[in-house]
């Protein structure tokens, strides 16, 4: 039991009442984008014309298995946040507002994992 | 809010947003976030990429072979465009999360730098990705 008075618990939060989590998230997850996507940049042009088994040999590299997890990460929080914004802005009926919200969330972390899981399956496969 | 019992206070109500002359500034603001939404479908196109290399050649082969081709190029060219100008527009806003950046003439100088600096990025990157194709 919280021994906030009611004012005490809203104060701060705002009209979305979450307070300003979601903003610094989006600020933090920028910041990481930031050499996370360039290097991501780097290793596409890299890999422009690259058969399969150099972008395998190249994943293989521990610190470009990591890279690429860790922008794939970034990169998925941050388009969470990103969307997250439009539909709330947008989507205006209670309920389709919070199925959208809802399918957000399992869209962002559902491509991050497969994403993730592609990385690992070539580091740790054959 | 009106309701049936009452007649619609005549508050004073905010112009909206059609009214104004456009300005960069604001064309920017929208221009960010849909290069935002857009960038999904780059991600999406990453992660399928990513799959097909770690499933088989010939699976590679095939979604290598689309971005290669002039549509999925096509499609490169403005995932690129749109992930510099995104990124120039997260950088515009550090500045202006430090409190730097608001004088009127500053905005406008950093907005046109954003979209000078996404085009030239672009043609750079782009410059460099077929001199690694060869």
């Amino acid at each position: 039991m919280s021994m906030k008075t009611e004012l005490g618990k809203v104060r701060g939060l705002g009209a979305a009442h979450d307070g300003t989590g979601h903003f610094w998230m989006q600020r933090v997850t920028a910041i990481s984008n930031v050499p996370l996507v360039l290097y991501l940049v780097y290793f596409i042009v890299a890999h422009v014309s690259a058969n399969r088994a150099a972008v395998v040999a190249s994943i293989k590299n521990p610190f470009c298995a990591i890279a690429l997890s860790l922008a794939l990460l970034s990169i998925c929080w941050h388009m969470k946040l990103g969307l997250q914004m439009v539909i709330e802005d947008y989507v205006h009926g209670h309920a389709s507002k919070m199925a959208a919200l809802l399918l957000n969330v399992f869209f962002a972390f559902g491509l991050c994992a497969v994403g993730v899981f592609a990385i690992l399956k070539i580091s740790f496969g054959a | 809010m009106p309701d049936k019992d009452h007649k619609m206070t005549q508050r004073p109500l905010s112009p909206h947003l059609q009214i104004y002359r456009p300005m960069l500034s604001m064309t920017m603001s929208i221009v960010h976030r849909i290069t935002g939404v857009g960038l999904v479908l780059g991600v999406v196109g990453l992660v399928w990429w990513l799959s097909a290399a770690s499933t088989s050649d010939a699976y590679f082969a095939l979604v290598q072979g689309f971005f290669y081709g002039w549509f999925g190029r096509l499609v490169l060219f403005g995932m690129s465009w749109a992930l510099i100008h995104h990124m120039l527009g997260g950088l515009r806003h550090f500045v202006w999360d430090t409190g730097h950046g608001f004088a009127l003439n500053k905005v406008e100088w950093l907005v046109r730098a954003n979209i000078i600096g996404s085009i030239v990025l672009t043609v750079l990157l782009w410059v460099v990705a077929y001199g690694v194709r060869g």
